[in-house]
């Protein structure tokens, strides 16, 4: 999933206190999964908000809405016939959403609530870690299924470095190295030969690198 | 100020906190009349957003009062509502509000006077840190 | 030959090769940079320049190099994956040869995590190891990385790091056998304290026929205090420093430490001259450059061969 986390406080405000109503958007998908922009996530920066206001003796008008899914134009045309009776929108979304909610809304400011942060998985309940970066050219077939892009801090394709220590990265004693990681996942498949076999320079051209990326399946566009 | 009566909500679990208060009232142990009790069947069912909607419909003080630890009837709600309050103190410091209007207390079904207690300290606390900074309309 | 690189001549002599650093000054201080180089004139057979080493901001070694080949003196190109995209890498190493520099090493460098700007973006386009072999078919082959051919292509003599005691531990020998694939011509390692488990390393090596096809120079790196030594053991990424050590530094008295020292520098130079597989070593004497003549000098290690 995108995983996110709430803007300090500070700066939303900041955002929005040229305003007195705003539709407080959140996303039904991946920030309420990582319990970012869910719709109850929604109802805390209402009342936040709307106390930050009263503190300056002023009222802010928050109307909440938790689309299904910010990111797909068919669910951002939910926001129409609620958008003229606001001054401004939140977003509560990923990057992606906060930016469907501009495109379609051009007329009016739309702030993100959030920073989106990293495509992640669940470790605990609670906790998020990074898994994948979206390089466009998936390694995890030779690399034991964990991902150098990823997980390396030098983004290492033939580690581990010199700084590994104890499984962990030399960065934090609290980042696993992700090519200690690679290698006892190679053991455990018997699959060590592999180990020495040279990743080359990567293209980066699937990438970010590469420019704005797109996806076209000419069997479902119009 | 002097003679300011702070609001106090007291989200009260009704195996501990709750019973307590009742044990309270037939000992005859009186506390502040500050105190506005909600029960709710554990205080894992306070949730952030009920303590941030206390404050703004009035309170001036918000308070959790759950099970001792390792006594919850649902094994950690208690723990859960712990964590909530500590994050809910968070927000209210972000938006300007004194955090220490927020808290979370731990006692069982046999402590009425503790109760009593507790309620009179919240209190004072509160009517000492002044009405909240909200302007209410 | 591969190159014109003294080093590639003196390791072909067979004798021991011994290599030194220099980091360059945190300024435009060209004279600091020469009296750095002036102190081991004569002491050894190549100067490594770092490349902003610890993720700190520093004159390019790139300048430094220029400025230490100059002087007559063989410096050796230090070249970090950290700061440089293979475009960049690419036009520094003609950059470097057209100045007659023909020695470099590549590395993948320390996280800017360490440095002064750990707000800066992390680069590494390519790896240590991928490093090693674009320098190597630059040489080899002509070609840049990109596939197309370079005019007068630069002849690199190239070297890289290797940590013994980096963890997993098993996967030391094979981490080096990788680097010798993508085609390394020398090996500089990491401070060598705990020498049983340096000839451990060596021994995988050797076993596996490595010591045939890389040059390897342990690196000495000479303790000023017991202060120095414990700070190396506890807060360094991937450095074995044994009780043992942190004992004889702390077993005497202050103004005697830095001989300790020493006296541990040049017999560690001593045993590890024995080990199979060991070509030379590499003395990293961290802002104490004046130090290396007498390690050098008291390890036996003089004069220099001409070649």
């Amino acid at each position: 999933m995108i995983t996110a986390e709430r803007k300090p406080m500070e700066e939303i405000l900041d955002f929005i206190k040229p305003y007195n109503s705003i539709l407080l958007v959140g996303c039904n998908e991946c920030v309420t999964v990582c319990a970012a922009g869910g719709r109850k996530e929604v109802g805390i920066l209402s009342s936040s908000l709307k106390m930050a206001f009263m503190k300056e003796g002023r009222t802010l008008e928050v109307k909440e809405l938790t689309l299904e899914r910010q990111c797909d134009p068919e669910y951002v045309e939910e926001l129409a016939n609620q958008i003229d009776q606001v001054d401004a929108v939140l977003s509560m979304a990923c990057g992606c959403g906060v930016q469907e909610v501009a495109q379609r809304y051009p007329e009016k400011m739309v702030f993100p609530a959030l920073n989106t942060k990293f495509m992640g998985a669940s470790e605990s309940q609670g906790v998020w870690s990074e898994r994948c970066r979206g390089c466009g050219d998936c390694l995890l077939g030779i690399t034991g299924g964990i991902c150098p892009v990823a997980r390396c801090s030098k983004r290492i394709m033939n580690g581990p470095c010199g700084g590994s220590t104890n499984g962990k990265c030399e960065i934090s004693p609290d980042v696993d190295c992700a090519w200690y990681l690679i290698w006892e996942r190679l053991k455990a498949q018997g699959l060590e030969d592999k180990y020495e076999d040279i990743i080359e320079a990567k293209d980066w051209r699937p990438s970010w690198h590469g420019g704005p990326r797109t996806i076209i399946r000419e069997d479902l566009s119009e | 100020m002097g003679n300011f009566e702070p609001v106090i909500v007291a989200f009260c679990c009704h195996y501990c906190a709750y019973t307590a208060a009742d044990m309270a009232g037939s000992m005859r142990i009186s506390y502040p009349a500050n105190v506005k009790i909600v029960r709710v069947p554990c205080s894992g069912r306070v949730d952030t957003k009920h303590i941030l909607e206390a404050f703004l419909n009035g309170a001036d003080g918000v308070y959790v009062a759950g099970c001792l630890e390792n006594d919850c009837h649902f094994k950690d709600g208690n723990i859960k509502a712990a964590k909530r309050v500590k994050y809910a103190k968070k927000l209210l410091d972000e938006i300007g509000i004194e955090p220490d209007r927020l808290e979370m207390v731990m006692m069982s079904a046999g402590m009425g006077e503790h109760f009593a207690q507790v309620a009179s300290e919240i209190t004072e606390k509160i009517r000492k840190l002044g009405p909240i900074p909200i302007k209410k309309h | 030959m591969k190159t014109e690189s003294v080093l590639e001549k003196v390791f072909k002599s067979g004798k021991l090769v011994v290599t030194s650093e220099c980091g360059p000054p945190r300024g435009a201080l060209p004279e600091k940079v020469k009296e750095k180089a002036l102190l081991l004139k004569g002491y050894v057979d190549g100067i490594n320049v770092t490349d902003n080493q610890t993720a700190m901001v520093r004159m390019s070694s790139l300048a430094a190099c220029i400025i230490i080949k100059q002087m007559g003196l063989n410096p050796i190109l230090q070249m970090v994956s950290r700061d440089r995209n293979r475009l960049a890498m690419q036009s520094d190493i003609i950059g470097a040869y057209a100045f007659g520099i023909n020695t470099m090493l590549c590395l993948s460098g320390d996280h800017i995590h360490f440095g002064d700007h750990p707000m800066a973006t992390n680069v590494f386009d390519l790896d240590s190891i991928q490093s090693i072999q674009m320098v190597k078919k630059m040489r080899d082959e002509g070609k840049f990385q990109g596939g197309k051919d370079i005019a007068n292509p630069p002849k690199m003599f190239i070297g890289a790091a290797a940590n013994p005691f980096a963890d997993p531990f098993e996967l030391r020998v094979a981490r080096l056998a990788k680097k010798i694939k993508a085609g390394v011509d020398f090996i500089q390692t990491q401070c060598i304290y705990n020498l049983d488990k340096f000839e451990t390393w060596m021994k995988g090596v050797c076993d596996r026929g490595l010591d045939k096809k890389v040059y390897i120079l342990p690196g000495i790196t000479p303790m000023k205090s017991v202060g120095m030594a414990k700070y190396m053991k506890n807060r360094v990424p991937g450095m074995d420093v044994p009780d043992e050590v942190i004992k004889r530094m702390a077993g005497v008295p202050k103004n005697k430490a830095i001989e300790e020292g020493t006296k541990i520098a040049v017999e560690s130079i001593q045993r590890l001259k024995e080990v199979q597989g060991v070509a030379g070593f590499h003395i990293m004497a961290i802002e104490w450059e004046e130090k290396v003549p007498e390690i050098v000098e008291r390890a036996g290690l003089l004069p220099r061969p001409e070649v």
